[in-house]
């Protein structure tokens, strides 16, 4: 299984857990990803400005993986998933468009045929490799670990640009996944399917510090271990956000936040500082206690 | 909000939305509100509310959609776009305006920001010094190449406004 690893822009600044822990965790599975460099911004964040652009951005890195033979991507940020995704969706349907953003592309000796297929890393794992083999492959079963996953929304939605592998409105892939680490994972709770907020943070933050932390407040009384997410966007709100939700509700929450890859990466055998637990805000101290992990003091 | 002035309606306004790319199905809303109830920006900020931002553009308010705050509001999140009895690709649709509003020259801040950002480096963040931290955690360099990416941008119209923050950013800076 080859795939072309597409970064973007906040995990290889700001999601260095997500990334190693990710790379350590397709290696092990037999996941071959092909960096390549000249892979840009997905597009995402242009689009509100332009479409157009965005989309030519996301083109161009589609046609980078294409022209070196790649039939596939898989990504990390939700984001960059859905924009990748959006775009092929749209070139499909309109084979003008594609034709338009293949001029722009000519500049640079690339052209689009539409050929790449783009899967988020948690698809990759739950439809490509499987719960079954995931399962088959743990060494080191995170029982008595107990999680909540929060999906996010470009994973899922909108559901038509993704053939609906996954019920957008009550998910089960992240659960599942969860779940083959030999983890519990709180299936159902109120506000499952929420927004971060993420986009508008820029806008008006106390919107989203206000709709992040309506979820960690719920989760307050689930008794969880830990969050476990699968987006860097996601990430920054309810990890790095989590001091400025809890002044808002006037309350502590102290909930760690995880990357799906840092757990699985744990249950496949590899150390906390190899998936980088050790780059968490907030110190997932508790679970690795539990686990038995907790003794070797982190490193500074 | 303040009462409608029939005088400053435009109804070109409809047709120039349904003209945007995402904006085509607007027409389609029978105003039932489920995407407002699905919000999650509308359930804690009372201004920002789908349903009345897409009333709003069927009556033509052109100046009031364009120059509020709200129409830079929508997180994306598709929670609306999702459930839409009608159909109405919501989502697109807010984005749609955004790109409307460019055109007519307002940009909120923060996207200028980012597009200034990713002018730059052709990434939103600046990788820079941090290569040197991902090699030694085991991660390979990233190199930062915007040529091509300044190129699209300047033939999209996003390079002007990228390039007028940057020219703002550095003049602030000497
Ligand atoms: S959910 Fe659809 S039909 Fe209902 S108010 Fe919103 S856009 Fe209109
Ligand atoms: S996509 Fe925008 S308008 Fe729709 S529910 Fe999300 S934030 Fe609200």
């Amino acid at each position: 299984m080859r795939y072309a690893f597409f970064l973007g822009c906040s995990v290889p600044t700001r999601g260095l857990n997500y990334e190693l822990s990710a790379r350590k965790v397709a290696e092990k599975l037999g996941i071959e990803l092909v960096d390549i460099p000249e892979f840009s911004c997905c597009g995402f964040p242009i689009r509100s400005v332009s479409q157009k652009a965005g989309f030519t951005m996301a083109a161009r890195n589609l046609a980078l993986a294409e022209k070196q033979g790649l039939d596939r991507i898989m990504t990390l940020c939700s984001a960059c998933t859905e924009t990748l995704q959006e775009a092929n969706h749209l070139f499909k349907h309109n084979p003008d468009f594609l034709a338009e953003i293949n001029g722009e592309l000519k500049k640079f000796g690339l052209e689009y045929k539409g050929t790449v297929e783009v899967k988020h890393i948690a698809r990759v794992l739950w439809e490509d490799i499987g719960v079954e083999e995931i399962r088959k492959k743990v060494v080191f079963p995170l029982e008595g670990a107990r999680f909540a996953a929060h999906y996010g929304c470009h994973y899922l939605k909108p559901s038509e640009i993704y053939d609906h592998f996954d019920d957008p409105e009550n998910p089960t892939s992240l659960d599942d996944l969860i779940e083959a680490t030999g983890a519990e994972s709180v299936r159902q709770y109120p506000d499952k399917d929420k927004c971060c907020g993420g986009a508008i943070l820029g806008v008006k933050e106390e919107v989203t510090i206000k709709i992040a932390g309506s979820k960690l407040k719920i989760l307050k009384d689930h008794d969880i271990d830990a969050l476990v997410l699968i987006c860097p966007f996601c990430s920054v709100i309810y990890e790095g956000n989590q001091k400025k939700a809890e002044k808002e509700y006037e309350t502590q929450f102290k909930i760690p936040v995880l990357y799906y890859p840092q757990i699985l990466g744990l249950a496949l055998g590899f150390e906390p500082d190899e998936v980088g637990f050790k780059l968490n805000r907030i110190k997932a101290k508790k679970l690795l206690e539990k686990l038995g992990l907790g003794k070797k003091k982190t490193a500074a | 909000m303040s009462t409608i002035d029939t005088e400053k309606l435009d109804m070109s306004f409809v047709e120039e939305v349904k003209n945007t790319p995402g904006g085509e199905l607007i027409t389609r809303c029978f105003a039932c509100g489920t995407c407002a109830a699905s919000c999650p920006v509308r359930e804690f900020d009372e201004k920002f509310n789908p349903r009345r931002i897409i009333h709003m553009v069927l009556l033509g308010m052109r100046d009031e959609v364009l120059q509020s705050d709200f129409v830079w509001l929508c997180s994306g999140c598709a929670a609306c776009q999702e459930r839409c009895p009608q159909g109405v690709t919501i989502t697109d649709l807010m984005m749609a305006l955004k790109n409307i509003a460019v055109k007519h020259g307002i940009v909120h801040n923060a996207f200028a920001m980012q597009a200034a950002e990713v002018y730059r480096y052709g990434r939103l963040y600046e990788v820079g010094d941090l290569n040197d931290r991902r090699e030694k955690i085991g991660l390979p360099r990233i190199p930062e190449e915007p040529e091509q990416i300044r190129q699209i941008l300047d033939d999209t119209g996003v390079g002007e406004v990228a390039k007028k923050i940057i020219g703002e950013q550095e003049s602030g800076n000497e």
